[in-house]
C-alpha cells in the first residue's frame, strides 16, 4: 500500500520508501528525511518575488533582501518537479520537515482503503450553512 | 559578630501547619497579579458537583441541543448587536466575540462569528474573577454586577481589546456567565490607536485592566467610567462602546433565563458541559486520525517594528496516538524594550481560532476544540513573555506563531481521507493597514485604524487559488470596511484603495490570494498622523505549501514636499494610481520619495503628502510549472501579474496583443525548465557541505536558536548567546542611537569631530 502523503510525495509502505507521485522515481528510505533524495537550488529571491520599484533608487522595493534570506528549491531529480520549497537564512540547515513514525503509520492503514487519489475535503457551497433555508 | 552552625534535622510541616501557612500567605497577598494557575491552563476545568447532578438528570441529545442552539442563537444575537452599534471600528468589522461560560469560566458556546481567538482568552479573566473576588468581603461577586478587563497579562490578545463579563444567577446561584469582547482601538497608550510600537515598558501601553466590577445592579458606575475616559483619547467611544457590551451581554442573559425559565437550570448546566466535552472527545478522535509524524518549519520575523533584525519563530509539531504537541522551543527570547512579545495564551488563543477557522470550522466555537491539545514553551521567549515584557505588538508574534502551525498542520492533513477544509497554504498574516490618530475635521480627538488590516490574502488550495483579500486570519467572517463612511470621520483620504498591487504575487500551481494597494494623505487636518505596524519588508513572514512560494516583500513608501491635493486640482494627469509608477516615475516636482520598512513609529503627516502600502499576498500551493497557462493569462488579464512576469515565472508563451496561448512553446518552454532545474539542482549532501554554517551570519542580527540546537539561543550575535531556559534581558538599543553612532564614526574616519570634547 501507498500513502499519499504531499502533493508531490507518498510512501510505498512495504518498500519503506518516498516515492515523486509524478515519475514514480524512488526518492529514499522513508524513515529518513526525504530531501536527501532531492537536488538543491539556492534561489536568489528577487528571481521569484521581482522588485516592483526600481532597485537603483530605493531600499525597499518588495524584494525580499537576498542577504537576509534565500529559497532553497527541491526537484526531484529524475522530473524536475519542484516538491517543496523553503525560504531559510542563509546557512541554516534545511529542516528535516516530515519525520515519520513509519510503523504507526503502517498500523494505521492497515485499517484503511488505499487512497490512489487525493481527497480534496469539502467545497464551501452557497446554501449549505446555517443560513442556507 | 559571630556565627554558629547549628544543624537541624528538617522537619516537615504537619497538614495543620500547611493550611496556616496557605492562609498567612492568602492573608497578606500584596498584589494579585496573573495567576500563573489560570494563565497557564488551557484545559477545561474539572466537571463541579453541579455539573455532576446535572448531567445525571438532563443528558437526552435532543434537550441539549435544543438548549445549545438557543444559547448559540442568543450569542450570535448579541454579537450582532455590538456589531450594528459598535462605535470601534473594530466593532464594526467584526472585530468582536460574546459567549456563554460555565460557573467555573470555561467558554462553553461561542458566537459564530468574529474573533476566536477571543475564545481561548476570556475564561481567564473570569477564573481570576472567580479565584479572587467572589469570596473577597471587599469585592464580591452579585446579581447586576459587570467586570471590565483589558490587561493582556490577565488573558487578552492585546490591550487594545475590552470586554465585558457578567455572571448570571438563578434562585440565588451563579450558573454561567456571559461576555462581550471588543478590539476598542485607543486606550490611552503613548501612541493613538491601541497597539504601540514604540512601547518599550509595559508602562508605555495604556490603560491595564485588571477585572474589576464597572456595572453594579446593571449599570454603569460613573465614577470608574470618568475615570477611565480621562485615561484614553477617545472618552465618547470609551462610554459608548461599554454600553454597547453591557446591552449585548443583557441581551444574552435575557435569552438564557428564557432557556432557564422552560428548561430549567440543570438543563443548562448540563447543555454548556456536555458541548465542551463532547467537542473536546471529537478533536481527540479527529487526532487520532493524522499520521504520526513530527513536522518542522519555522517563520521569520524580519523587524521588531522599531529596527530591523532577524527573529526566529521555531515550531516543531508532533503528533503521536491522540496526543499533539506545539512544541516552539528555540523562538527568539523575548525583547526587553520591545513590545512584539506575547503572553503565552495570546499564543495558545491564536493556534486555537487556526483549528476553529480553517481546520475544523464545523465544530462548535468554544474553548473545548483546542482543550487537549499541548503547548510547549522557553521561558520568557517571545511566545511566552514575562510580566514585564511590553505586549502591545503581541499580533507580529501569535500571527508569525499562527503561520507556523498553519504551515506544519497542512503537512499533516493532506494524507488523512477525510477532511473538514480543503488543505492549503498559509494565509497572509500581517496587518498591512493604517493605524491614524490626531484631531479631526470636526475637532474629535480620534486614535484608531483603517479596517483595511482585514483584507489579507488567503492562502492558495490543494485545488485552487487563494483569494484575494478575503478575511484577516483572526477572523474569518470580518469585514474591510467601506473608505467612504471612514472618510466622514477622519481627516484623510484613501487615494487608492482597494487596487490589486500588479506582481505583488506568491507563485504556485495555485498561486496565493492577492494584496491591495492603499495611498493615503491628511486633508483637512494640521494635528493628524499615522503609524505602520507589520513585519516583512526584507523576509517574507511565511513558507510555501508542496513547493509553491511565499509571498514577497512589503515596503512602506512615503512621498513628501508635495501636496497631492493641489497636484489633483492643478495638474491632475500627474496623479497616478499605482505605488509602482509614482515611485518609478516621481511625477511630482521637488517631492522626496523615500522607502522604509513596515514599523513606522507614529507620525504627523503634513496635508497632502502620501504614505502607500499593500496588502500581502496568501502564500502559494505546488509547483508553478503545473499552473493551467489560461489562469496565468486570467491573472493578466486581472490585473495581478505583470505579462514579462508570467512569462518568465510561469514560463508560458503567448501574444501580447490577444494573449492567445501557445500551448506547444509553453510545453517546450516548461519541459526545458524542468530539465534546467535537474542541471542545476545540487544532491543534497554536497548541497548541505557547502550551505550550512555553523553560527547564524554575522551581517545579521539574529534572536534564536540555530538548526535543531534549540538549547541554546543566539541573542542579535553568532557570538552572544545564552540558555534557552536560563533567561536574561535582551534590550535593544534605540535605533536613532545606532545612527547617531554610525554617522560619528564616519566622521570621526573623515577627521570631521575635531577635538569635541567627550
Amino acid at each position: 500500500m501507498k500513502v499519499l502523503m504531499t502533493e508531490y510525495l507518498r510512501i510505498d509502505l512495504e518498500k519503506e520508501t518516498w516515492e515523486c507521485r509524478v515519475c514514480n522515481h524512488e526518492i529514499g528510505p522513508a524513515k529518513r528525511n526525504y530531501k536527501e533524495g532531492m537536488l538543491v537550488h539556492d534561489r536568489d529571491p528577487r528571481e521569484i518575488h521581482p522588485p516592483i520599484i526600481d532597485p537603483e533608487k530605493y531600499r525597499f522595493t518588495f524584494s525580499p533582501d537576498p542577504e537576509w534570506v534565500r529559497i532553497l528549491e527541491y526537484y526531484c531529480p529524475k522530473c524536475g518537479t519542484q516538491v517543496e520549497t523553503e525560504y531559510a537564512i542563509p546557512g541554516h540547515p534545511p529542516l528535516y520537515d516530515m519525520e515519520v513514525d513509519l510503523a504507526a503509520l503502517r498500523e494505521q492503514w492497515s485499517g484503511r482503503e488505499e487512497v490512489l487519489e487525493p481527497v480534496r475535503g469539502p467545497e464551501v457551497v452557497l446554501g449549505a450553512g446555517h443560513g442556507g433555508h | 559578630m559571630s556565627e554558629t552552625n547549628v544543624s537541624t534535622a528538617a522537619k516537615t510541616p504537619s497538614a495543620e501547619e500547611i493550611a496556616l501557612i496557605k492562609k498567612f500567605l492568602n492573608d497578606t497577598t500584596l498584589f494579585l497579579g496573573p495567576d500563573p494557575e489560570i494563565m497557564r491552563r488551557h484545559d477545561l476545568m474539572p466537571r463541579s458537583e453541579a455539573e455532576e447532578a446535572a448531567m445525571q438528570v438532563v443528558n437526552d441529545v435532543h434537550v441539549t441541543a435544543k438548549i445549545r442552539d438557543r444559547v448559540q442563537a442568543g450569542c450570535d444575537e448579541g454579537f450582532e448587536m455590538v456589531e450594528a452599534m459598535g462605535a470601534a471600528p473594530g466593532a464594526k468589522w467584526g472585530d468582536v466575540i460574546t459567549g456563554v461560560y460555565t460557573a467555573s469560566g470555561d467558554l462553553a458556546i461561542a458566537s459564530a462569528g468574529g474573533v476566536l481567538i477571543f475564545s481561548t482568552l476570556v475564561h481567564h479573566p473570569i477564573k481570576f474573577i472567580i479565584k479572587n473576588w467572589m469570596n473577597d468581603p471587599t469585592v464580591g461577586v452579585r446579581e447586576g454586577d459587570g467586570f471590565i478587563h483589558n490587561d493582556s497579562r490577565y488573558g487578552n490578545v492585546h490591550n487594545t481589546d475590552q470586554s465585558m463579563i457578567l455572571p448570571i444567577f438563578w434562585d440565588g446561584k451563579l450558573v454561567c456567565w456571559v461576555a462581550s469582547t471588543v478590539h476598542e482601538g485607543e486606550n490611552g497608550a503613548i501612541e493613538p490607536g491601541g497597539m504601540p510600537s514604540m512601547a518599550e515598558t509595559s508602562f508605555d501601553e495604556g490603560l491595564k485592566m485588571s477585572p474589576f466590577r464597572v456595572v453594579e445592579n446593571y449599570q454603569i458606575k460613573r465614577d470608574v467610567l470618568t475615570f477611565l475616559q480621562n485615561s484614553v483619547r477617545e472618552p465618547k467611544l470609551q462610554f459608548e462602546d461599554m454600553k454597547v457590551k453591557l446591552y449585548a451581554c443583557l441581551r444574552i442573559k435575557q435569552r438564557v433565563e428564557e432557556t432557564l425559565r422552560t428548561d430549567g437550570p440543570q438543563a443548562l448546566i448540563s447543555t454548556l458541559r456536555l458541548t465542551m466535552e463532547n467537542v473536546r472527545a471529537e478533536v481527540v478522535r479527529r487526532i487520532r486520525e493524522w499520521p504520526d509524524m513530527t513536522v518542522r518549519t519555522y517563520i521569520i520575523q524580519d523587524s521588531t517594528l522599531r529596527e530591523n533584525c532577524v527573529v526566529k519563530i521555531n515550531c516543531q509539531l508532533t503528533k503521536t496516538g491522540d496526543r499533539l504537541i506545539f512544541d516552539f522551543r528555540g523562538s527568539s527570547p523575548e525583547f526587553t524594550n520591545r513590545a512584539t512579545n506575547t503572553v503565552l495564551a495570546g499564543l495558545k488563543g491564536m493556534i486555537a481560532q487556526m483549528f476553529l477557522c480553517y481546520v475544523w470550522p464545523d465544530l462548535p466555537r468554544g474553548q473545548a476544540a483546542f482543550a487537549p491539545i499541548e503547548v510547549v514553551t522557553d521561558p520568557n521567549s517571545i511566545v511566552d513573555c514575562s510580566y514585564d515584557a511590553p505586549n502591545s505588538q503581541s499580533l507580529m508574534s501569535i500571527f508569525t506563531g499562527f503561520t507556523a502551525a498553519q504551515h506544519a498542520v497542512a503537512k499533516f492533513l493532506y494524507s488523512c481521507p477525510e477532511k473538514y477544509t480543503k488543505v492549503h497554504a498559509p494565509t497572509f498574516n500581517m496587518i498591512n493597514t493604517f493605524i491614524w490618530g490626531g484631531v479631526s475635521q470636526h475637532g474629535e480627538t480620534l486614535g484608531n485604524l483603517c479596517a483595511d488590516l482585514n483584507g489579507m490574502g488567503h492562502g492558495a488550495r490543494s485545488d485552487s487559488d487563494g483569494e484575494p483579500a478575503l478575511a484577516p486570519i483572526f477572523a474569518t467572517m470580518a469585514d474591510i470596511g467601506e473608505q467612504e463612511l471612514n472618510e466622514e470621520e477622519v481627516p484623510f483620504l484613501q487615494l487608492v484603495s482597494k487596487k490589486m498591487t500588479k506582481d505583488a504575487i506568491a507563485p504556485g500551481k495555485y498561486r496565493g490570494g492577492q494584496g491591495y494597494t492603499m495611498m493615503v494623505a491628511t486633508k483637512d487636518s494640521e494635528q493628524w498622523g499615522f503609524m505602520t505596524v507589520c513585519q516583512g519588508a526584507k523576509i517574507p513572514p511565511m513558507q510555501g505549501l508542496f513547493g509553491g512560494y511565499s509571498c514577497g516583500a512589503y515596503p512602506l513608501c512615503k512621498v513628501k514636499g508635495v501636496d497631492v491635493y493641489d497636484v489633483l486640482l492643478d495638474e491632475p494627469h500627474k496623479f497616478k494610481h499605482s505605488i509602482a509608477e509614482i515611485m518609478n516615475e516621481q511625477p511630482f516636482e521637488g517631492a522626496s520619495y523615500t522607502t522604509h520598512h513596515m514599523g513606522m513609529g507614529f507620525e504627523i503627516s503634513k496635508r497632502g503628502e502620501m504614505f502607500m502600502i499593500s496588502q500581502g499576498a496568501g502564500a502559494g500551493y505546488g509547483d508553478l510549472l503545473e499552473r493551467e497557462p489560461r489562469a496565468v493569462i486570467k491573472d493578466i488579464e486581472e490585473g495581478l501579474i505583470s505579462e514579462g512576469v508570467a512569462e518568465k515565472l510561469y514560463k508560458v508563451k503567448f501574444d501580447h496583443a490577444t494573449l492567445a496561448i501557445n500551448q506547444d512553446a509553453t510545453r517546450e518552454l516548461r519541459d526545458k525548465e524542468r530539465k534546467d532545474r535537474v542541471r542545476r539542482g545540487v544532491p543534497y549532501a554536497q548541497f548541505v557541505e557547502t550551505w550550512n554554517t555553523p553560527k547564524p551570519p554575522a551581517h545579521l542580527q539574529y534572536f534564536g536558536c540555530w538548526g535543531d540546537d534549540v538549547g541554546t539561543l543566539y541573542v542579535g550575535s553568532p557570538e552572544i548567546t545564552r540558555e534557552a531556559d536560563k533567561p536574561k534581558p535582551n534590550y535593544m538599543r534605540h535605533p536613532k542611537d545606532v545612527r547617531i553612532d554610525e554617522l560619528e564614526a564616519r566622521l570621526a574616519e573623515l577627521g570631521a569631530l575635531g577635538d569635541e570634547k567627550k
